[in-house]
C-alpha cells in the first residue's frame, strides 16, 4: 500500500502562528519600555550623573548625580542578602532534609512560606516599621543606648531587614527545590560511609546545591533592587547631605528616587531626563548584579564538574 | 563447598520488616559467611534489597519502617540502642545500584570516608592509592586523580565507588545491583573484581542477574514475597535446587 | 508457562527419542540377522549406523546451541548437558549393534555352532534396558532406570556364563575356534550395550534427581 500523502494540518499551523505572535508582542513590550528607557536616558549618562551627588539641586539636570542612591541600593541589596541567605538556606534545608514532607508542623511552614509571598509589598514596609524600627530598633535604644534615639528610626539595617523578609520565599522556594534536586543517592552514598545527617548536609548536600541556592539570591538581589515601598518607611530618605557611614543612618535609593523625582518634582518637564538615566541607572545595575550572581554561579558549576582537589 | 559452617559474620534471626503497614520481610533467618560471597536473588519486590539495606541500617533513614528481630555481627545485635549506627556503617559499607560517585574529585571521592572519620593527612594519600588499586583502578587513574569523578565511564564510577567503600576498611561490603547499569565489559570487571575482594571482605550482593550470581557468589538465597525460599551454595542451587520456586526462577519459568 | 525455551527442549527431547528408537531396532534386527542368518539385514543394520552417527552429530550441535544461547540452569542444564551424554551413548549402542551384525554377517556362512538360547536372551535384556530407560527419560521416571542399572548384572552374568561356554567348545573341538570366537563377541557386544544402557540410566537418575550415582555399585566389576 502506499503511503498517504501528507494534508495540510490547519489547526497546528494557526496554533503556532497564535502562539508564535503572543510570544512575538511580549518581547516586543519588553524591547519597547527598554528602547524608551535606554533611548531618553542614554542623553542623562555621564560620569558627572553617575558619580556626582546632588548637593547642587536635585531637580537640576545639568548638575545632579546619583552616586549617593547607586551606593544606597547597594549596601540595601548587600546587606539584605547576608539576611536572607542564611535564613533562606537553613529554613530550606529544615524542610527538605529535616522536617517529614507530609506533617502538620511542615505544612503550616509551606502556607506561610507561600503567604508571605503573596502579601504585597507596602505591608512589607508598614511591618518594618512597626516591628524592625519600632519595636527591635527601639528595644535596643532603651536596653543598650539609654534611651538615646539611634536605632529605633529608619535605618539602613532596618530596610535591609525588612527587604530580606521579603525576599525570604523566594531564597526559600528556590534553595529547597536546589536542596531536592541533590540525587538521594549522593546523600545515601555518604551516610553508608559512615557520616553524620550534617556531615552529609555541610560536604555534600549544600555544596551540590550551591548554583540553585545562587539562584535564589539572584532573583531575591533583583526584587530588592527595585522594590521602593519596603524601604520607604524604613529607611530610604529623601535626600541626605552625606552617604550612610553606619548601619543606623538613613539612606538614598535608586528606586525611592525615582518615586520622588515623578512625584515631587516642581518641574516635571525638567526633571524628566533624570528620571530616565536615573532608571537606566537602576536597571543596569540591576542587571550587573545578577551577571556577579551568574557569573559566580557558573564558576561553582564549572568547579563542580572540573573539581580541583 | 559445604553449607557455611565458617563462623558466620552476621547472623539473621527471625527478621521481619514493614514499611509502613506492608510487611517486607516475613521470618527471615540467614547466616552470611565470612570472606564469602552471597548472593540475593529473587524477583522485584521480594524484599532482598530491604534485608541489604536492614544490614547498615539504611533503612533508619526511612520513617515509616519497623523492624522485628535479631540481625547479630560477631555477636553483637546492630540494633541495639547501645550500638552506633555511624560506626556500623563504617563496618558495614554499601555499593549502590546506580553509581553516585560524589560531585568532587577521584581522590577526594576515596578520601572522603577517611577524612570523615578523622584520618591524618599524610596516611590519606597512602590509603587512597591502596583502595584504588584494590578496586582495580589504579592504573587508569592515577594521572588524574585530582580530575572530576563524574569525568569516569559509567564502570569506572562504579569501581571509584567500591574503591570508597573499601577505604575505611568496612568488614562486609554490601552490593545493591552494582552492574544493572553497566555494560557487560565493565560488568565482567567488576565480577572479576568481586572474587578478588572476598579474600579481604565478605560480600553480599543483590543481583537480578542469575549468571552473575553464578559467576560470583559462593551462596545464593533465593527470596520471593519477603520469605526466604531457598538458601544453599550457589553450587546446589544453580544446578540442582531443592524448591520448585527456586528452579522456576532461576530457570526463567516463574509466574 | 509456556517458553520458547521449552519447545526446544522438547524438540531436543524428540531427536533423542528418534535416536533410541533406530538404536533400539538396529539392535532387534542386528539380533535377528543373528538368530536367521540373515546376511542382508546384518548389512542392513551396518548401513543404518551411519544415520545414527548424522544424529548424534545434529543433538551435540543443538546442546551446544541452547548452552550458549540460552545460558540453561538448574534441571535445564542437566537436560542438555544429559541429553549430549544419552546421544553418545546411543551411538555407542548402534556401534555395538553393526558390530553384531557384522559378525552375524560372517557367521551366516559357517554351520551352526548350536542353536542359539542365551544370546538371545540377552539380547531380549538389553532391548528392554533400553526401551526402559528411554520411557524414564521421556515420562521422567527414575525409578524405572534404577531397574535398569539392576538388570545390567544378568547381562553380565549371562556373559560370563556364555564366555565359559564357548572356551569348553573351543577346547573341545577346536574347528569351532572361529565361530566360537565370533559368538563370543558378540556376547561382548551385548554386554557392551548393557553398559551403555546402565549409563543412559544414570544419566537419567541424575536428570531427574541430580542425584550422581556413577561408581556406586560394590556388585558391579
Amino acid at each position: 500500500m502506499p503511503l498517504r500523502r501528507k494534508k495540510t494540518d490547519w489547526h497546528s499551523l494557526l496554533f503556532t502562528g497564535a502562539t508564535g505572535l503572543m510570544t512575538f508582542s511580549i518581547v516586543a513590550m519588553v524591547a519597547l519600555i527598554l528602547g524608551n528607557i535606554v533611548w531618553n536616558g542614554a542623553a542623562q549618562m555621564s560620569l558627572r550623573f553617575i558619580f556626582g551627588g546632588t548637593k547642587e539641586g536635585m531637580f537640576d539636570a545639568a548638575t545632579t548625580g546619583v552616586f549617593p542612591m547607586i551606593f544606597g541600593t547597594v549596601a540595601l541589596v548587600v546587606l539584605m542578602t547576608l539576611c536572607v541567605l542564611p535564613v533562606g538556606v537553613i529554613t530550606a534545608i529544615y524542610l527538605s532534609e529535616y522536617a517529614r514532607s507530609n506533617s502538620i508542623v511542615t505544612r503550616v511552614i509551606r502556607g506561610a512560606i507561600n503567604n508571605l509571598a503573596g502579601v504585597p509589598s507596602i505591608v512589607f514596609g508598614l511591618f518594618g516599621l512597626g516591628f524592625f524600627v519600632q519595636f527591635v530598633g527601639g528595644g535596643i535604644d532603651r536596653v543598650f543606648c539609654g534611651g538615646q534615639l539611634t536605632y529605633g528610626k529608619p535605618a539602613l539595617i532596618w530596610a535591609s531587614a525588612t527587604m530580606a523578609v521579603l525576599t525570604l520565599p523566594v531564597v526559600i522556594v528556590a534553595s529547597e527545590e536546589a536542596l531536592r534536586a541533590v540525587p538521594q543517592g549522593l546523600r545515601e552514598a555518604s551516610m553508608a560511609l559512615g557520616a553524620t545527617k550534617l556531615e552529609t548536609i555541610l560536604k555534600i548536600v549544600l555544596p551540590e546545591a550551591l548554583p540553585g541556592v545562587i539562584t535564589g539570591a539572584i532573583l531575591a538581589v533583583s526584587r530588592g533592587a527595585g522594590e521602593v515601598a519596603p524601604i520607604m518607611f524604613t529607611g530610604a530618605a529623601y535626600y541626605l547631605a552625606h552617604l550612610p557611614a553606619h548601619l543606623s543612618d538613613q539612606f538614598m535609593n535608586l528606586g525611592y528616587h525615582v518615586f520622588v523625582l515623578s512625584t515631587q518634582s516642581p518641574d516635571i518637564e525638567r526633571t524628566k531626563p533624570i528620571l530616565f538615566g536615573t532608571v537606566l541607572v537602576l536597571l543596569t545595575l540591576t542587571f550587573l548584579l545578577n551577571f556577579a550572581g551568574v557569573v559566580v554561579r557558573a564558576r561553582i558549576r564549572a568547579r563542580a564538574r572540573h573539581a580541583h582537589g | 563447598m559445604d553449607k557455611p559452617n565458617i563462623q558466620p559474620v552476621l547472623q539473621i534471626r527471625r527478621l521481619n520488616f514493614w514499611y509502613g503497614a506492608k510487611q517486607a520481610l516475613f521470618d527471615v533467618n540467614l547466616d552470611i559467611a565470612a570472606n564469602c560471597t552471597t548472593a540475593l536473588i529473587g524477583p522485584s519486590g521480594c524484599g532482598k534489597s530491604t534485608l541489604l539495606r536492614c544490614l547498615n541500617r539504611m533503612n533508619d533513614l526511612n520513617d515509616a519502617q519497623r523492624i522485628e528481630g535479631t540481625i547479630t555481627m560477631h555477636g553483637m545485635d546492630i540494633r541495639a540502642p547501645e550500638v552506633d549506627v555511624i560506626e556500623l556503617r563504617k563496618r558495614v559499607g554499601m555499593v549502590f545500584q546506580k553509581s553516585n560517585p560524589f560531585p568532587k574529585s577521584i581522590f577526594e571521592n576515596v578520601a572522603y570516608g577517611l577524612r570523615i572519620q578523622g584520618a591524618k593527612k599524610n596516611h590519606l594519600e597512602e590509603k587512597v592509592e591502596a583502595s584504588l588499586r584494590r578496586a582495580a583502578l589504579w592504573e587508569e587513574v592515577k594521572d588524574r586523580l585530582h580530575d572530576s569523578a563524574l569525568a569516569l565511564s559509567g564502570g569506572q564510577q562504579q569501581r571509584l565507588c567500591i574503591a570508597r567503600t573499601i577505604a575505611v576498611e568496612p568488614d562486609v561490603v554490601l552490593m545493591d545491583e552494582p552492574c544493572s547499569a553497566l555494560d557487560p565489559t565493565a560488568t565482567a570487571k567488576i565480577e572479576e573484581l568481586i572474587q578478588d575482594l572476598k579474600r579481604y571482605y565478605t560480600i553480599i550482593i543483590v543481583t537480578h542477574n542469575m549468571q552473575q550470581a553464578t559467576r560470583c557468589s559462593d551462596f545464593t538465597a533465593f527470596f520471593y514475597l519477603g520469605r526466604l525460599v531457598e538458601f544453599d551454595t550457589t553450587d546446589n542451587i544453580f544446578t540442582n535446587p531443592a524448591n520448585k520456586q527456586t528452579e522456576d526462577y532461576i530457570t526463567g519459568r516463574f509466574g | 508457562m509456556e517458553l520458547h525455551f521449552d519447545q526446544e527442549l522438547a524438540q531436543l527431547k524428540e531427536r533423542l527419542l528418534l535416536m533410541s528408537s533406530l538404536t533400539e531396532q538396529s539392535v532387534a534386527q542386528a539380533l535377528k540377522a543373528l538368530v536367521q542368518r540373515d546376511a542382508a539385514l546384518a548389512k542392513k543394520v551396518d548401513a543404518d549406523d551411519d544415520a545414527l552417527d548424522r544424529l548424534q552429530v545434529e543433538i551435540d550441535e543443538r546442546c551446544i546451541r541452547l548452552l550458549a544461547l540460552r545460558q540453561p540452569l538448574a534441571r535445564d542444564l542437566r537436560l542438555i548437558t544429559m541429553a549430549m551424554k544419552i546421544s553418545t551413548d546411543l551411538e555407542r549402542i548402534g556401534d555395538q549393534a553393526s558390530g553384531i551384525a557384522r559378525r552375524a554377517s560372517e557367521l551366516s556362512a559357517e554351520p551352526e555352532l548350536k542353536p542359539l538360547v542365551d544370546i538371545p536372551r540377552m539380547g531380549e535384556i538389553c532391548q528392554r534396558m533400553i526401551r526402559d530407560v528411554l520411557d524414564a527419560f521421556v515420562y521422567a521416571k527414575p525409578e524405572l532406570a534404577r531397574q535398569v542399572i539392576q538388570r545390567d548384572e544378568d547381562v553380565d552374568q549371562l556373559n560370563k556364563q556364555l564366555q565359559r561356554e564357548l572356551t569348553s567348545f573351543m577346547i573341545e573341538d577346536p574347528g569351532t575356534i572361529t565361530r566360537a570366537l565370533l559368538l563370543m563377541r558378540i556376547a561382548r557386544n551385548l554386554e557392551r550395550i548393557g553398559d551403555h544402557a546402565t549409563n543412559i540410566a544414570e544419566e537419567v537418575v541424575y536428570l531427574y534427581e541430580a542425584r550422581d550415582i556413577r561408581h556406586q555399585h560394590a556388585d558391579r566389576p
